[in-house]
């Protein structure tokens, strides 16, 4: 029962991501992707549970190198993400309107 | 802390992600959404660190602190030019964080795990590898370590074939008797290595997009997998979301491109059809007279490929663009969906040099008023402007959407020399009538255009 209610909540999860994600405009492709890489350094929170319960060396060992890994992807990716975001700046001077995007 | 606060903590960090994502959806507020979804991210650590039973913590912030640094300082150097071999490389490192949970769900007893979650482990496995082993790949090419063309070899299909089947006998042999130090486990584990490798190393320059894309929904998937072998529902949801996100951008530049995924992930590129060889005159044209037709222009479309990226043009470009505005000119940059390395690379490249991003248009808006437009200056694009794709059923990349810059009053082609660009075809758009050629380093070209206007 256990798994299908799991299932329940992919699927759920499948058809809200695509609502979000159609939405997102071109310009902020990269970043999105960036954005979302970021997301899915949430393999953490099992790296976590690995490295610091009471699992046997083995299991630590390779909790912790999860640990690692995942880490570089969420804190690179927030960061990388954050800087890339700050530079989208839109025009000051709203008197001579330009582009239509 | 008690289970039913942790899936609370779970909820509140989902909310966050699911918030996070839809504030990118609009420049003004992305940088907000970044920061919820970064907020999710850390609630649901804090929640696993307080309330899953954790005993022992000096491993877990050593590996954290470390992974920090590395990810930390890695975000902060990166050139933007290089940002997609960054993201190849952080989608490489998600996938290799997945593949190790879902393998440290083992211990300490294998056989204890039912055989559901034994096949999500072996999922988690063969995805994450695959992310893995693939992203490395990626980056090679993208950075070029390594030839960045299609290596194809004959047999290669065979060889995949092979690799699959072993994956999959592999897969139901473990399944039916979990040993995570037998023969089996480490054959299963080197296999899914090997399918990440032989499956992106196929795949030329110019498909590099998708398969980022590609690679980023199968980070999402490892972790939704990883999810599904240690029973936790925060997993599922993030790692969902971001697979979905994937298969978006996936599709988006395939469709860019005209060509099915299969299309892009089973052949190489180029080798199917010879385009018609277009003879004609080129007509160049001089910085001066470049000035003179800008000069009295009032509508100007940029049209940047990677080339101006590599030549590092967006600065001059940027400041060309504003020259002609204070001229009462009007100016956009139009953006075709697969101009640079990922999508939404060009994008970045000119908000960093300060282009504002309601001038940033894409292709579908500016094709319709494309004739209104006085000149088009093409900087080091190529086949996203040619118009071959329209009218040579020859074309390898016929029916590909392209900026339809030959219907611009005058078209400007920046260029270093006659050769063809990226996929080798020729380009009727450097023979048409409003065709002027500008040769030389496109920086420098426009560098003295700039010179120009000022003096």
């Amino acid at each position: 029962m256990e798994a299908v209610f799991l299932a329940f909540i992919l699927l759920l999860s499948i058809f809200l991501g695509f609502e979000l994600i159609s939405k997102v405009p071109a310009t902020l492709h990269t970043p999105l992707m960036s954005g979302a890489n970021a997301i899915s350094g949430i393999t953490i929170v099992g790296a976590i549970m690995s490295a610091g319960g009471d699992h046997g060396t083995m299991a630590t060992w390779l909790g912790a190198f999860a640990v690692f890994t995942a880490t570089i992807n969420v804190v690179g990716g927030y960061m990388v993400t954050n800087r890339m975001l700050s530079m989208f700046k839109k025009k000051e001077s709203p008197a001579t309107g330009g582009g239509s995007a | 802390m008690s289970p039913e606060l942790i899936g609370l903590g779970y909820i509140v960090s989902a909310a966050l992600f699911i918030f996070g994502l839809k504030q990118l959806g609009s420049p003004d507020t992305a940088v907000r959404g970044n920061q919820l979804s970064s907020i999710g991210m850390l609630i649901a650590i804090v929640v696993t660190l307080l309330g899953q039973g954790i005993v022992d913590f000096k491993w877990i912030a050593g590996a954290a602190i470390l992974g920090a640094l590395v990810g930390g300082i890695a975000a902060q150097k990166v050139e933007m030019t290089s940002m997609p071999e960054m993201v190849a490389l952080f989608n490489g490192t998600g996938g290799i964080a997945s593949l190790a949970v879902g393998w440290a769900a083992l211990y300490p007893f294998p056989e204890a795990n039912s055989a559901f979650t034994l096949v999500t482990i072996v999922l988690s496995i063969l995805i994450g590898g695959i992310t893995f082993s693939g992203s490395l790949i990626a980056y090679g090419k993208l950075s070029e370590v390594m030839t960045s063309s299609a290596i194809v070899f004959g047999g290669q299909r065979i060889v995949n074939s092979l690799i699959l089947v072993g994956i999959v006998v592999c897969a139901v042999m473990f399944v039916m008797n979990p040993d995570p130090t037998s023969p089996v486990f480490w054959t299963l584990l080197a296999l899914s290595l090997l399918l990440g490798i032989m499956a992106v190393i196929p795949i030329g320059g110019a498909d590099m997009p998708v398969v980022i894309s590609l690679l980023n929904s199968y980070s999402g998937l490892a972790a939704c997998a990883a999810g599904f072998a240690i029973n936790n529902n925060i997993l599922i949801v993030a790692g969902s979301l971001v697979g979905a996100a994937g298969l978006i951008l996936t599709n988006i530049m395939c469709k860019a491109m005209n060509r099915s995924l299969a299309n892009v992930l089973f052949s190489g590129f180029g080798a199917v059809k010879q385009a018609t060889k277009v003879e004609g005159e080129v007509k160049p044209i001089v910085s001066e007279d470049a000035f003179l037709i800008l000069e009295a222009a009032s509508n100007v479309t940029f049209v940047p490929g990677y080339g101006m990226a590599v030549a590092q043009a967006q600065h001059v470009v940027r400041e060309l663009g504003d020259l002609l505005e204070a001229n009462g000119c009007e100016v956009t940059f139009a953006i075709h969906p697969v101009a640079g390395r990922m999508p939404g690379h060009m994008n970045v490249l000119l908000a960093e040099a300060n282009v504002p991003y309601d001038q940033l248009v894409e292709m579908d808006d500016i094709n319709p008023r494309i004739e209104n437009v006085d000149v088009a200056v093409v900087i080091g694009a190529n086949d996203v402007v040619n118009p071959a794709a329209r009218e040579d059923e020859n074309s390898p990349i016929y029916g590909m959407p392209i900026i339809n810059v030959d219907k611009a009053r005058t078209v400007f082609v920046l260029k270093r020399s006659m050769a063809s660009g990226f996929s080798g075809v020729d380009n009727p758009l450097f023979f048409g009538e409003n065709t002027r050629m500008l040769f030389g380093d496109a920086k420098e070209s426009i560098s003295k255009v700039i010179a120009e206007f000022k003096g």
